[in-house]
Parts: C-alpha cells; structure tokens; sequence
C-alpha cells in the first residue's frame, strides 16, 4: 500500500495535467493474500499488489473514462490525454451535470495492522486447526482464507478529496463426506476477530449431521434461515430495486409503493457506510459522504439510494453518497445493506416449530423477476428437516422458487445476532440476522 | 522482456523453486456503451503487471505486481517461494506436473479489421443506430446498446525452457431492450443476453452481427411480451435456440468437466461435480445423437488460444461421444493425477488452465465447449413437433453444487401446437437433471444453424477470475422436460 499522501500526489499530478471543464480521479490500492485449501491440502496461496488509476473527463456534456495502473508521469499524462480523447468523441448528454463539490466525510477507522501484516504461515497455521480436525472425522474440508488491505483516495477539480482505507480479513470453508456437507463463513475488519477452530468445528458438526440425506416432496414449509441465506435475499433486494435509476426507470418493486407496506411489520433495512459492524467505506465512488438511508422501515417502503446523476433528475434531491464509479448503466447501488436483527436465538427458532425446513445457505441464486423479487437456487451444505422442535434428519438439498418480499411479509422471528457475510467478489459485506419464514417455496430436489 | 524473465526464473530458483513460470500480460480494454440515445459510457482501460508461479518444497505459490522492474521482480519471485514454503505445511503429496512443456512460439488472433485502429465515432454511431432503432417501437422503456474490445498481450516462460508470446484480440457487441408497465417488465436482447455476444478478431465480428438491423425485432417482441400470457406448466418438449442451448452446454457439461472441481479443489466456491473419475469412459452422458468437444482452435470462438496459461499447446477434446462421456477439461497437474487412477487417460493436459490477468493463477476454464450439429433445419424440426414450447435467449441460470439440477428462464418463448409456432408466452422457464435431460435430446439443427456463442462473464475461483468462454450451438429438441414453475 502507498498511503495516503503518496496517493493523494498521483490525484494531484492528475489533476494538474488535466484541461477538461471538469475532472475526477480515483487511485485505489490493495495489497491482497489468500489461502484457498481443498483436498484437506492448501493447493493455491497467492498475493497481489496493484494500484489502479481512473480518469473521468467532463468537456460540456460530454465524458469519457480512461484507467491504467502504471505510475509513471509520462503514463498518467497519456491517461488524462485517453480519457479527454474519449471524451471529445462522445455525444452530448443533454442530462449530464457537474461532478460533486466538496462535502466532509466522517474518517472510519477501520484499518487494523495487524490484519495487513498478517503472513502467510500464519494464515496457513489458522488453515491447519480446520483442516486437522477435518481430517480426524474422515472428512475433507475445503475453503479459502484472506487478509487483504485496501485504499481509496478520490478527488476532483471542484475540491472533492477523500481518502479511506481498510483491511477485510475472511474465512469460509465447506466440509465434506461423502455424501454430506457443512459451512462455516466469517468475517471482520480485524483477523484476530476470526477463529478458524470454531468454524471447524461447525462445518464438521454439520458434515457429520448431514449424512445420508434423504428426499423430501418440494412444496412450501416453514423454513430457518441461517444468516448466509438471509444475506443472499437482501443482497438481491439491493440490486434489483432499492437505488433510484431502477426507480426512475419503472422496473423497481419499490415503484408507486413508497410510505406503502410492502412486507412485514418485523423488517427493517437500511444502508450504513460508517458502521464498523460490516465493511465501511464511507464515500462513494464519486467522493461524496455516504448517508445512513432507511430503505425499508416496519415494512414500509421508505427511500432509495442517489447518486449525484440520479439526484439531478429529481427536485430536491441531493446524492446519498452511494454511486458507483460514474458513469454507469447501473445507477445507484447500496453496498453496506443491514437488516434489523430481532429477539429469538436459532435454538428458540427451532424450538417453537412443529415441522419444516432448516437452510444453512442458498448456492447460486439467481433472479427470475425483479419486479416481483422473485429468485430461483439451491439450499447447500446443511439442510434438514425439523418436526416438533428438533431436527430430525439431513434432506437432499431443495431448489427454491421465492418472491423475496412475500418471504420477508412472512417472517414469524428474526434472530437476534447480526452477522457480517462478505461477497465472494468484492470487498462489500451486508449484515443480517436469521430468520424463520412461513410458506417459504421449494419447488425441485436434487440427488 | 528476456531479461525480465530471467530474472524471475533465475530469482525463484535461487530461493529453492523446483519449477516456475512468469506470465508479464497487458490487458487494454474499451468499452462503449449507449442507453436511451445517450451515450452512458466510454472507458479505455490498461492494466500490465506480471505473476510468478512457483513450486518448491513439492507445493504451490503465486505472488504478483503491476510494477515491472528488476527489484520488485525479485521481491516477487522471492515472496512467491516464501508462499509455496507455507502451502506445503499441509500438503498431502508433492505437485506432479507430469512431462515436461518445453515451446518457443508467437500466437497472434487472426482478424481482418483491427478494433482499437477503429474510431469512437463510427462505433458509437453503430450503437446509435441501433438505440433509434429500438426506440422507434411504442412502449420501450430502457435501450442499452454495448460494444466491447479486449486484447491481452502475453509473455510466458518457465524454468522448462519455454518462451510463448500471444497477441488474443476479442470484439464484443450487444443490444437490450426493456419494456415495462404497471407490475410487469419484459426484456429482450440480441445476439445475446447479459451484456454482448463477444468472439475472438476484429471490428469484422460487430459488422456481421447487425445490431442497428435486428434492434427494432426486439423490440417489438419486448413489448409483445407485455401483455403475452404466462408460459403454462407441465412436462412437454422443449426447442432451444443456440444462445441458450450454448448456456445451457456451459452450465450442465461445461463445468461439470472441470478436472480441477472433479478432484474437489473447487469444492468452496463453485462446487464439485457429478462426473467423478470411475465415470471416465463409462457413463451415459446423453442421448446418442449428443457430441460435445472441447476445443480452442475454432476460428472466431471466444475461448481460442494459441496456448494456455501453462504454455500448453491448443488442442481439440471430445468429451461427450455418441451420448458417451469420455473426456474432461485438464491442467498438468490434475492430467497426471488422474492418470494416476485411470491409466487410460491421457498423460498431457488439453491446455485448459487461464488466468484472469496478470495477478491470478491459472485455473482450469472452458475453452469452446460446443454440442456438434446435427441433421435438421430448424423449420422441419418445429414442423416435426406435435406439441411444445421454443425457448429463445436466456435470462435468468441455477444449478446445483454437482452440476444435476438446474432451471434455466428465458427472455421469449412460443408455443408449438401441431408443428407450427403459435402464441408468444411469458416468464418461460424450465427444469431438470443433467443425465436425464441430455437423454431426452433427440434432434439436432444442422451446421447452418450452428454459431460459436461467447460467454464473456464466468465466474470461478477464489480471489474471483472471469473467464471468457465460447460455445457453439444449434437449436435442438429435449423431450419430457418440466416447464413453467413460476408463480404469476
Ligand atoms: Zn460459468
């Protein structure tokens, strides 16, 4: 990592070779580690150091974009020079406006040393408490655990500067028999946080418990979500609906049903890019100060997220601070999502249900239709039947087919921790409780 | 460059690799993309920087870094060694590369117009065309138009004696269109959907394609879908076209032959797979009229190469043979390892391993995994056909961690009643398992029907790597299959 002022120098560089109306730089670095084990075997453990420079160029109502990551004075230059090019080529955008003006943001603290310090024998020794006991069951686990740090630094030509960096330390392991799995998955801004003996012990037990899975008929069950599946819901909310372009484009559930009630009274969503509880980044890709947005308030549908392109074509809206790099076909995205945990813990759960589903998590879920949030996936690594408050035997894993927001009317308890769940693809976390949800969909069964 | 390689290769045996590779790659991308007569997007991207892998102490390491220089080449090779010493804390066996690769060669994309020599302003034009176009239909609501080029340049040289130099150029395009009113939104694309169809050459690949002259089409089917009625459910047969034929081949074969998932390396992530080793050579895969080869020579198709990551030399695989599985897709090391419990494979990898860029490992990837053409044309087979749904683009894929069950949506669909196309259905969707799908397949389009589809967004692998896959495809028929399992 090159630290701030040494980014804050490339913007500057930047921004003094430009002759654009208006100009936005953002240098973004990582310095990135992780160990991936299968097999009971660490079989690919790999680092990488990049920064990445990207230029966006406003002349008039034109934009263009240009990135590289070499550093050399003569390659930035070439890059303002890309991205002008790029620029003048385009096309007016009769709705262009200008780039954000400076606002403060709140500085979050969430770079801990001693996760971008941490080295690869230790995290192959955190590997060998899981794989050990792994190993001692007759079992093979598989996984992956990563330390990486990360800096952003934006500015602009209008005065904009920020600068955050962070550390993300995860790990997530899937433990197998023959015919059986288990999951474990965790993750934090501090590596001391994780404890890789715990999670073994979970993947194990549920390895163990899910022998011999037998199937059962697909229909609608009262189901317990652990936080995983929860997570992967709300992930897709966020996508298919809760940032303004989908909005203005008439393809959001939130469409006409704003200060509606649009599920249960019991869910509450918002949006936080300051709460050290997931991954903060706290500004957005064009530098503006992520605001804490309330999207879904005792069910009622309350806001969406803006950035400053979407809020230009709203009066009195102003960015919430969650663009993504601009410009962009996707419009506003929020990227720190939080449901609001309840009071139940999962063995309350379980205890108050006569018969139905156990999910540890969803494999590949995917959206069938964004207006009526509905998904299709696969129950993974755990599933099993529950009658009279216990859990009775493993079940062959289940394809569901779920409207998200008929599922989230039908939440009868939320757990009452919240957890932290990384995306597999980014540096982005949502945090989620548990939940037990009435007449949830299954409609297929796997061997 | 030689100098550079050296040193690595030099560096990491200094520090105890047993083998090593250096990959050096530029990536220069540009992308365009038009929404709504607008121009949304226009990004030039660069990325260079160079990856060592290593072997030493009988395990696996990899560091990388965009800065090319002499010190930080050393840092690298000495850190990648540094890594593969903790990797081998927990090895169970020594890394076995079977025979040696030794090239010394030049691969450059074979193209006829080069995509970067050609000016913004006719390609945004080309987009623009398109958008008017679509636009020009009542009741569209959102147009995007995308077009998108790619050329790595790579250097690879291992410790074995090779030097490889590829030039892989890629041109991509693509249109959507979404319709929408109160509580519903359709959408259509061409050639193909999530993005672009994309292969291997030139600005020749966007000409042949024709968005400003298939836009309108779609258009108008977006919208005819609005009010068109839900696809009904039940177990009937099923005609796909190419694109969501060549889906449906990535999802349920492709992966599936994955030697690297077969052996449960990929197992956290993407999962394993139903096609384990004692099924090599002795399992009925599908019907027998389904062949399915791996490759990465056919000209224009997005996953050809000279050489893979590992500078093995591209080659042609069957994997699915009259309904017969009898091939996977390999790396060196998974080659030798199931030689080891299956004699009768092959001792060299099928050059399958990719990189997502200088700072991943390579993995195994598909090349272009394509179902063979075979006799019909697809009037005679819809003529053919008593009673049915064709289903056109796809637009929304699940399937299970093994690879067997799987549901596929697609964008359009009609109704075959007594061999002719009837109404247009909505929401069409259908679902099964791997082995008895296939089996059901009993009707393949002929070679006129036949494309290379590309698939320029798979994900695998741990950091995350996308791979740009191609799968050719003619429209066939599968009997027996569940459709419409949607609500509303
Ligand atoms: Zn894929």
């Amino acid at each position: 990592m090159l630290g701030e002022s040494r980014l804050a120098e490339i913007a500057q560089r930047v921004l003094r070779e430009a002759k654009a109306d208006q100009t936005e730089v953002m240098v973004s670095g990582n310095d990135s580690h992780l160990t991936r084990f299968a097999v009971n075997t660490i079989h690919q453990n790999v680092s990488e150091t990049d920064v990445t420079v990207r230029v966006r160029s406003i002349l008039g109502r034109k934009t263009g974009v240009a990135s590289g990551n070499e550093l050399a004075l003569d390659t930035l230059h070439r890059l303002v020079r890309s991205a002008e090019t790029a620029a003048g080529f385009q096309e007016e955008n009769p709705e262009s406006g200008s780039l954000p003006g400076p606002a403060p943001a709140q500085k979050v603290d969430a770079y801990i040393e001693r996760t971008a310090d941490y080295a690869p024998a230790e995290r192959a020794h955190g590997v060998e408490k899981i794989l050990k006991m792994s190993r001692k069951n007759g079992l093979d686990a598989a996984g992956a655990f990563s330390t990486e740090a990360l800096e952003t630094y934006i500015a602009n030509s209008r005065g904009v500067s920020a600068y955050h960096r962070g550390t993300v330390a995860s790990i997530v392991t899937v433990i197998m028999g023959r015919d059986s799995s288990g999951y474990a998955s965790a993750a934090s801004i501090d590596v001391d946080d994780l404890d890789p003996e715990a999670m073994g012990r979970i993947a194990v037990e549920k390895a163990l418990s899910s022998k011999n899975p037998t199937p059962i008929e697909p229909g609608e069950y009262t189901v317990i979500l652990e936080e995983a599946a929860v997570g992967d819901m709300l992930f897709f909310l966020g996508w298919m609906g809760l940032g303004a372009l989908s909005v203005q484009e008439g393809r959001s559930f939130m469409n006409d049903k704003f200060g509606q009630r649009i599920t249960g009274e019991n869910v509450t969503i918002w949006d936080d890019g300051s709460d050290p509880r997931g991954l903060p980044l706290p500004f957005d890709f064009e530098g503006v100060p992520k605001q804490r947005v309330t999207l879904i308030e005792n069910g009622v549908a309350k806001n969406v997220v803006y950035d400053t392109f979407t809020a230009g074509r709203e009066k009195g809206k102003a960015s919430t601070g969650h663009s993504l790099p601009a410009p962009n076909t996707a419009g506003p995205i929020p990227l720190n999502l939080f449901m609001a945990p309840g009071t139940a813990s999962k063995e309350e759960m379980l205890a108050s249900t006569k018969r139905g589903i156990w999910v540890t998590r969803f494999h590949y879920t995917n959206i069938l239709h964004p207006v009526q949030t509905i998904l299709t996936g696969m129950t993974r690594d755990g599933t099993y039947l529950i009658e009279n408050g216990k859990i009775v035997r493993p079940l062959r894993n289940l394809r569901f087919t779920q409207s998200i927001l008929e599922a989230f009317s039908n939440i009868e308890s939320l757990g009452k921790d919240l957890v932290l769940l990384k995306d597999e693809w980014n540096s982005l976390g949502t945090c989620a409780p548990a939940a037990k949800i009435r007449n949830f969909r299954f409609t297929g069964t796997t061997d | 460059m030689r100098d550079y390689t050296h040193r690595a290769l030099n560096q990491a045996q200094a520090k105890g690799a047993t083998y090593a590779d250096i990959r050096i790659v530029r990536r220069e991308t540009q992308t365009l993309e038009v929404k709504n007569g607008v121009v949304q997007t226009l990004s030039l991207g660069d990325t260079y920087g160079f990856g060592i892998r290593v072997v030493a102490d009988g395990a696996w390491g990899f560091a990388s870094s965009h800065r090319l220089e002499s010190g930080e080449i050393d840092r690298v090779a000495s850190l990648a060694v540094a890594i593969a010493k903790a990797s081998a804390l927990s090895k169970s066996a020594d890394v076995d590369l079977g025979p040696a690769e030794r090239h010394e060669d030049t691969y450059k994309t074979p193209m006829k117009i080069d995509p970067f020599e050609v000016s913004l302003e006719k390609k945004i034009d080309y987009l623009l065309r398109a958008d008017k176009e679509a636009r020009s239909v009542k009741g569209v609501r959102v147009v995007e138009g995308t077009l998108g080029f790619e050329r790595n340049h790579k250097v690879f040289a291992s410790t074995e004696g090779s030097y490889i130099e590829q030039t892989l150029t890629e041109s991509g395009a693509g249109i959507v269109v979404m319709a929408v009113s109160e509580g519903e939104m359709q959408q259509r694309s061409y050639p193909n959907s999530f993005g672009r169809h994309q292969g291997t050459g030139g600005y020749e690949f966007i000409e042949t394609w024709d968005l400003p002259g298939n836009a309108r089409r779609v258009a108008e089917e977006a919208v005819a879908l609005l009010s068109a009625p839900q696809c009904p459910s039940g177990v009937t047969s099923i005609i796909l076209d190419g694109p969501q034929l060549g889906l449906q081949v990535h999802e349920s074969c492709g992966h599936p032959i994955e030697l690297d998932r077969v052996f449960g390396t990929e197992a956290a992530y993407a999962g394993t797979s139903f096609l384990t080793p004692e099924k090599y050579r002795n399992f009925r895969y599908g019907s027998d009229i389904v062949n399915i080869v791996s490759d990465a020579v056919t000209p224009g198709g997005l996953g050809t190469y000279g050489y893979d990551d590992e500078g093995v030399p591209a080659q042609t695989t069957d994997i699915v043979k009259n309904g017969q599985f009898v091939g996977y897709l390999t790396s060196r090391e998974t080659a030798s390892q199931l030689r080891k419990i299956r004699p009768e494979a092959p001792a060299r990898s099928n050059a399958a391993m990719r990189a997502d860029g200088w700072n991943r490992i390579p993995i195994i990837r598909m090349n272009n995994v394509s179902l063979m053409p075979g006799p019909w044309t697809l009037d005679d087979l819809i003529a053919d056909t008593d009673d049915g749904i064709y289903m056109i683009t796809n637009k929304s894929w699940s399937i299970d961690d093994k690879r067997l069950n799987f549901q596929f949506g697609t964008e359009l669909a009609y109704e075959i009643k007594k061999g002719k196309l009837g109404r247009i259905v909505k929401n069409a969707t259908y679902t099964g398992m791997t082995p008895k799908f296939w089996a059901g397949c009993d009707a393949i389009c002929n070679k006129d029907h036949w494309h290379v589809w590309g698939t320029p967004n798979c994900g695998k692998g741990q950091p995350g790597q996308v791979a740009h896959t191609g799968h050719g495809a003619a429209p066939a028929r599968f009997r027996d299959v569940q459709v419409g399992v949607m609500k509303g």
